[in-house]
């Protein structure tokens, strides 16, 4: 009993250290985003909160930027969430769906197919980028969401992840199914799509966090600052403070930072009890 | 008159494995039919043949009149019970026996009305908002009958329901489909392995092996007259003891023991098959046998042993025998309690 309390003791230990590992540097961004500028520049970064909180990020989201300030931050969060969005979404329907065909329908060349998707693991967007921007551009898309969320929709880990759950359904599921005057479609919303639900959650997650970290693909393909995302902006305002003949807006600079990770935060937290359904066990 | 009517059915799958050939059978209305036989046999190809769920490579499957070969698995108007139950388990109970009335168009008044009546019949009314992990074997397997109930089919087919089952809950849900297939008079299609719910739950059985019916019959007449060699072995526990020996002017000879036979056959190598009930001790009887080994059941004891000629004997005592290993025994077979086999045909002769 002591010795079990004792090793209790002993991983908490180290559960809280790595808490603090995770936390202390959003803390300390945190805490600087709320002081002025002169402050962190002279002093540091801050432990403590100051009294610039509203100030400051009311400065970041409504604050026009960039080369012809026509963006503010906010629009950039809104675009972000789009694709983000955009990008999970269609990801998680095409995956399942072509997870769907690849297990249910014995069509030839089924398994070769699959491989084929799976082998454009190894040809990630940056390999690709040239090809692809071609393709957008040849269809005019550049400078819209269709553009930005179009190519990255195709995902081989989600089809892969999608096809071994629906492997392991039972088959005997879908001939009750079957009996029960479900057809193809059916079974799919009324079968595959509920029992997948936690992984759809999780692959929602992951696919919503790739699609709002990009950053190569919307720099290439958006011209129109109408377009910017999150992600380019964290360069811009980065940019602006050390080639600017100004002082450093250091402070901004974090709120921006901790205003970036809220999008995400939030979507993990919303979905989580799903997600760590999805990763433990499967509901069946 | 026949109901569900099997037309040399035969399926062969594309590898070439022939799991069902040239099958005929007629089951009448109202009928509990029990397919029986070895795993890998072909009774359970058969029954998804029935369902649907398997495309027939030739033949002819008829339900009431109509050839139901083409005809989808929900429009045939079958219901059936799986191994594993396959209950949806994303759904309660009362989704999981609305789904198919759901999807065939019925209203949500209706489909109340006909739930509820047979979550009464099986009593689990209860549990009707519960989710199928919730839930225990035995209730599963009500839920799954009751899937099958509430659409009110031309035929049930039951694919080994009993097999996850305890032993105990077994036998009680055993004589509960008996009952609720007697009272609702639906023709009934039973696949299982275990010859005692074959014998118990038919009105006939059909002992299949290697695709191929073997007998049909109520489970009395297969298990008094079975009509091949594999029926012989297969049902009847323990087994029934067979010799291979020789007919001679109506006498069977063979090394450990020789009987006279009163029927007219031909003299031929044949096997001499009998149950373990029918041998008798007797010291004026024709086998003597060294025991080897003895199962006490406690209603009745099952002796082994080795006759002169090795061959392993096995007989059936009423309750606890005091015979022990190594005592001599002589045993003299009941009168015509035997069946004789054409070796090379394995058909009964007798």
């Amino acid at each position: 009993m002591n010795n079990n309390k004792t090793f209790q003791f002993a991983a908490h230990i180290v559960l809280l250290i790595g808490v603090l590992i995770m936390v202390v540097p959003i803390w300390i961004a945190f805490a600087s985003s709320t002081h002025e500028n002169i402050t962190i520049l002279s002093e540091g970064m801050k432990w403590t909160i100051g009294d610039q909180l509203s100030q400051n990020y009311n400065e970041v989201l409504n604050q026009k930027g960039g080369f012809s300030k026509e963006i503010t931050a906010t629009s950039m969060f809104i675009n972000s969430f789009i694709m983000a969005f955009g990008i999970a979404t269609v990801k998680v329907i095409i995956s399942a769906m072509s997870a769907y065909a690849i297990v249910y329908f014995r069509f030839k060349l089924a398994v070769p197919l699959f491989w084929l998707i799976f082998i454009t693991l190894l040809v990630p967007l940056e390999v690709r980028i040239l090809p692809s921007y071609q393709i957008v551009s040849d269809l005019n898309l550049t400078n819209s969401y269709t553009g930005l969320v179009l190519p990255l929709v195709a995902s081989a880990t989600a089809t892969f992840f999608f096809r071994q759950f629906y492997k392991s359904v039972p088959d005997e599921l879908l001939e009750a199914a079957k009996l029960d005057g479900a057809n193809s479609w059916k079974f799919f919303i009324d079968f595959l799509l509920p029992l997948s639900k936690t992984m759809i959650a999780a692959m929602f997650i992951f696919m919503f966090v790739y699609g709002y970290s990009q950053y190569l693909w919307p720099l290439i393909m958006t011209t129109d600052e109408k377009y910017w995302t999150v992600v380019m902006g964290m360069k811009i305002i980065f940019q602006e403070s050390y080639e600017g003949g100004n002082l450093p807006r250091v402070a901004e600079r974090f709120a921006y930072i901790i205003l970036s990770m809220i999008p995400p935060v939030l979507v993990v937290v919303v979905l989580q009890r799903w997600f760590i359904k999805g990763l433990i066990q499967t509901e069946k | 008159m026949s109901f569900l009517k099997l037309e040399e059915v035969t399926k062969v799958y594309p590898n070439g494995t022939k799991a069902v050939d040239k099958t005929s059978l007629d089951i009448k209305n109202g009928e509990f039919m029990v397919f029986v036989g070895p795993s890998g046999c072909g009774k359970s190809t058969l029954l998804r043949m029935i369902a649907g769920l398997e495309d027939i490579t030739e033949g002819k499957i008829i339900l009431d009149e109509t050839t139901i070969n083409k005809i989808d698995p929900s429009e045939r108007d079958i219901a059936m019970v799986f191994q594993n139950y396959a209950l949806y388990p994303h759904m309660n109970v009362y989704k999981n026996l609305a789904y198919g009335l759901k999807n065939r168009g019925e209203t949500k008044q209706e489909i109340e009305i006909k739930v509820n009546e047979v979550a009464e019949l099986l009593e689990i009314k209860e549990y009707l908002q519960r989710k199928p992990g919730q839930l225990s074997g035995g209730q599963r397997q009500r839920v799954a009958m009751g899937r099958a109930i509430v659409r009110n089919p031309k035929v049930f087919l039951f694919d080994e329901p009993l097999s996850n089952l305890d032993a105990k809950l077994r036998g009680q849900v055993r004589i509960e489909i008996k009952k609720l297939q007697k009272q609702m008079n639906v023709t009934s299609v039973f696949v299982t392995h275990d010859q005692i719910e074959a014998m118990t739950l038919g009105d006939r059985m059909a002992v299949i092996n290697e695709g191929v019916i073997e007998q049909v019959g109520t489970p009395i007449e297969v298990y008094e007259k079975p009509e091949t060699l594999f029926v012989a072995e297969f049902i009847g526990t323990p087994q029934m003891n067979f010799i291979t020996g020789k007919l001679e002017s109506n006498k069977f000879i063979s090394e450990g023991f020789n009987c006279d036979t009163n029927k007219n056959l031909s003299d031929q190598e044949i096997i001499f098959a009998i149950r373990p009930e029918n041998l008798k001790t007797n010291k004026d009887g024709n086998i003597k046998i060294k025991i080897d080994l003895i199962e006490k059941l406690g209603a009745d004891s099952i002796i082994y042993g080795y006759n002169k000629a090795n061959n392993y004997i096995c007989y059936r005592e009423n309750g606890n025998t005091n015979i022990k290993v190594n005592d001599e025994v002589i045993l003299e077979i009941e009168k015509d309690q035997y069946h004789l086999f054409d070796k090379e045909t394995k058909k009964r002769l007798n």
